[in-house]
């Protein structure tokens, strides 16, 4: 047997396994999206066009996924990003119980997911006994109850947010806190001695240093509330259309296994869309980026 | 600007609760001529990096008072003193270019004090042209060598022309080659300029080639402060003795009996104005004559050619360390078949110790 031969029977674990598990798959979702009329049970289908697209393009559901997947994204990425800025140059700047902050504010990255639903339950939910910790603040400040789950979208979407930020905060607040203290003190030193401001040796200094870590963050973000669905599904259950809730994942899952569900072609043509809207996204943050962060 | 340094003393609190405290730099206390070139040269650890700091301030000093010409500067913030400062790994800004980076320190100023910004550029060129760098002006750190990123952090210091500029080992990054280019540079750059610089080393040699004086410490005491030729001429112990001069003093136990030293059996110098007792001996390694009938008998173990000198390594029972080093110029003749070498001590060249205090004692010869 030659090199190439044994080259390639090392490798063939990883290709068949790749092969069958990822790109099996991702060919097999292209070619349902383009199959129109395909049926899973029968396997057959009555024609090859775009079909598919138009028909999710036009789903009143589908419509209001991308909005929901819009809202989140734009919404929860800069403030879930900026706050954990904000958080760890304050973690950074305390000497007593950093420890101790540090470990709250990494607490929700470790919590179980129904133990955190569990916490907004209790904070936004009505119930036969109570209206939820949030609805007596309101009260006790003389608001109108306001009911979160069930209620007007912009409460819905307010809870979403806020769930959404809260969950993926701890991990940024660890890279930025780890980001900020790679700085070298060597560089806070020569700025005070040339009496720069703390406000110009944060924006001059600070930010272009940790530059790559938030964008890397920021990508990563994106990437990560575009394919939001376990969470929305968390607090405000599996029927997500019916909540008007629904995410663009979640309307691809529901094409599939939802009751309304059997339909890989319209599942695989959403996927796509989503998948051609995050490449876009990604595309711009790098060129972006690259544009930026450059030493 | 001079710089008064008076009883400045800096202690650190202990790791343990009930510890004694720290004391990194103890009762300093020197005044800093105007216009000079200053080493504080010791080992690691002896407070020299932080008696810079306290200068600079970003150090509070526990103890003592720092003066800038007749201003008490001890409790001042670092950017209201007016001094530049170097740091050993430049601190160059990475995202920035050498011009902006120049700049920098000029951009902070603020009100009247604030030049305007065609001025600012032009003193950006002026000092960049002063440290011979004005054709990277573009360039990012990066992208420049150790010796010109050098260059830009002294430019950088220099660009909002501070009263003390402070360099903080400037050359220990530097390769071998450029180290010895890079000195006589800021020594250059010193004198074009007047200011007065304070820089740290643990190299003696780079402190004795191109300071004015020279501040030798150990363990945040001042050990002896002086020119540097005064310095090695004339140690004022031990400790100063050992740590100026390349290759090291070679130390003796000795004896001085009836106006003669001597080194275990060997009667080798008269010493004038010294009783009868037990010393230490230190002997450069220049201070060694050969001669066939000289008094100091060693053991010979090996002659290395070094080009113009040749350095006669030998042992002597009196040693005080491994190996005796003398430097011995090529013209003249040495057997190094012979199991023994005899020498002859310049007088100039050796040094007496007192055993308990290693404080110089100082003869006639």
């Amino acid at each position: 047997m030659n090199k190439n031969g044994k080259a390639w029977l090392y490798l063939l674990p990883a290709i068949a396994f790749l092969g069958v598990f990822m790109v099996y798959p991702l060919v097999d979702v292209f070619v349902y999206s383009f199959e129109e009329g395909y049926n899973s049970a029968s396997q057959t289908f009555w024609g090859i066009g775009l079909y598919n697209y138009a028909y999710v393009l036009h789903d009143p559901y589908f419509l209001q996924a991308v909005k929901n997947t819009f809202l989140l994204v734009i919404i929860t990425v800069p403030l879930s990003t900026g706050l954990a800025l904000l958080i760890s140059v304050g973690l950074n700047a305390i000497k007593p119980l950093r420890e101790l902050y540090q470990t709250v504010f990494f607490l929700p990255y470790v919590t179980n997911t129904l133990a955190v639903g569990l916490v907004f339950m209790i904070l936004f939910k009505k119930t036969a006994y109570s209206d939820g910790l949030i609805n007596l603040l309101i009260h006790f400040f003389g608001g109108r109850s306001v009911d979160f789950i069930d209620g007007p979208y912009w409460a819905k979407m307010l809870v979403m947010c806020i769930y959404t930020v809260w969950v993926v905060m701890p991990f940024k607040i660890l890279i930025l806190t780890s980001a900020l203290a790679s700085v070298r003190q060597d560089y806070y030193n020569a700025a005070k001695i040339d009496g720069t401001s703390r406000w110009r040796t944060f924006t001059r200094i600070t930010l272009p240093m940790i530059s790559p870590m938030i964008f890397y963050l920021v990508i990563t973000g994106f990437i990560g509330a575009f394919k939001a669905y376990s969470d929305e599904v968390a607090i405000f259950g599996t029927d997500l259309n019916a909540a008007g809730m629904n995410t663009i994942v979640g309307y691809v899952y529901d094409m599939l296994y939802g009751d309304s569900g059997g339909y890989p072609s319209y599942a695989s043509a959403a996927a796509l869309i989503l998948f051609a809207i995050v490449l876009t996204i990604t595309v711009i943050n790098l060129m972006i980026s690259r544009k930026n962060v450059q030493y | 600007m001079k710089v008064v340094l008076q009883h400045l003393t800096k202690k650190f609190p202990s790791r343990q609760k009930k510890g004694e405290d720290v004391v990194a730099v103890s009762d300093f206390t020197f005044e800093i001529p105007d216009g000079k070139l200053i080493g504080l040269l010791g080992p690691s650890g002896c407070g020299k990096s932080t008696t810079l700091n306290m200068i600079c301030g970003l150090e509070p000093p526990t103890g003592g008072h720092i003066f800038f010409g007749e201003d008490d500067v001890t409790r001042l913030p670092p950017e209201n003193r007016g001094v530049g400062l170097v740091f050993q790994n430049y601190a160059l800004y990475p995202h920035m270019t050498v011009r902006q980076n120049i700049l920098f320190p000029l951009q902070n100023l603020k009100g009247e004090a604030r030049p305007a910004k065609a001025e600012m550029l032009r003193r950006a060129e002026e000092a960049a042209r002063l440290v011979q760098i004005d054709a990277l002006m573009d360039r990012k750190p990066s992208e420049l060598s150790g010796g010109q990123q050098q260059r830009v952090a002294i430019a950088r210091a220099l660009v909002k022309m501070p009263k003390v500029l402070l360099l903080d080992e400037p050359l220990s990054n530097l390769d071998a080659r450029l180290r010895l280019q890079t000195r006589e540079e800021i020594r250059r750059i010193q004198r074009e300029t007047g200011i007065t610089t304070i820089f740290v080393t643990h190299d003696q040699e780079e402190a004795m080639s191109i300071s004015d004086l020279i501040v030798v410490m150990k363990e945040g005491v001042v050990h002896q402060i002086g020119r540097p030729q005064d310095v090695y001429d004339e140690p004022k112990n031990l400790f100063v003795a050992k740590f100026l001069g390349t290759p090291p003093i070679n130390v003796f136990s000795g004896e001085v009996r009836g106006g003669v030293l001597y080194l275990g059996e060997d009667g080798v110098l008269c010493v004038k104005g010294v009783g009868d007792r037990k010393v230490f001996v230190g002997v450069r390694p220049e201070g060694f004559l050969l001669q066939a009938a000289g008094p100091l008998c060693c053991t010979l173990r090996a002659v290395e050619v070094m080009g113009r000198d040749r350095s006669v390594v030998s042992a002597h029972p009196a040693l005080l360390g491994t190996e005796i080093r003398s430097i011995i110029p090529s013209d003249e003749v040495l057997d190094a078949g012979h199991e023994t070498v005899r020498f002859a001590l310049k007088p100039a060249k050796v040094h007496l110790f007192d055993t308990e205090t290693e404080a110089r004692i100082p003869f006639e010869a």
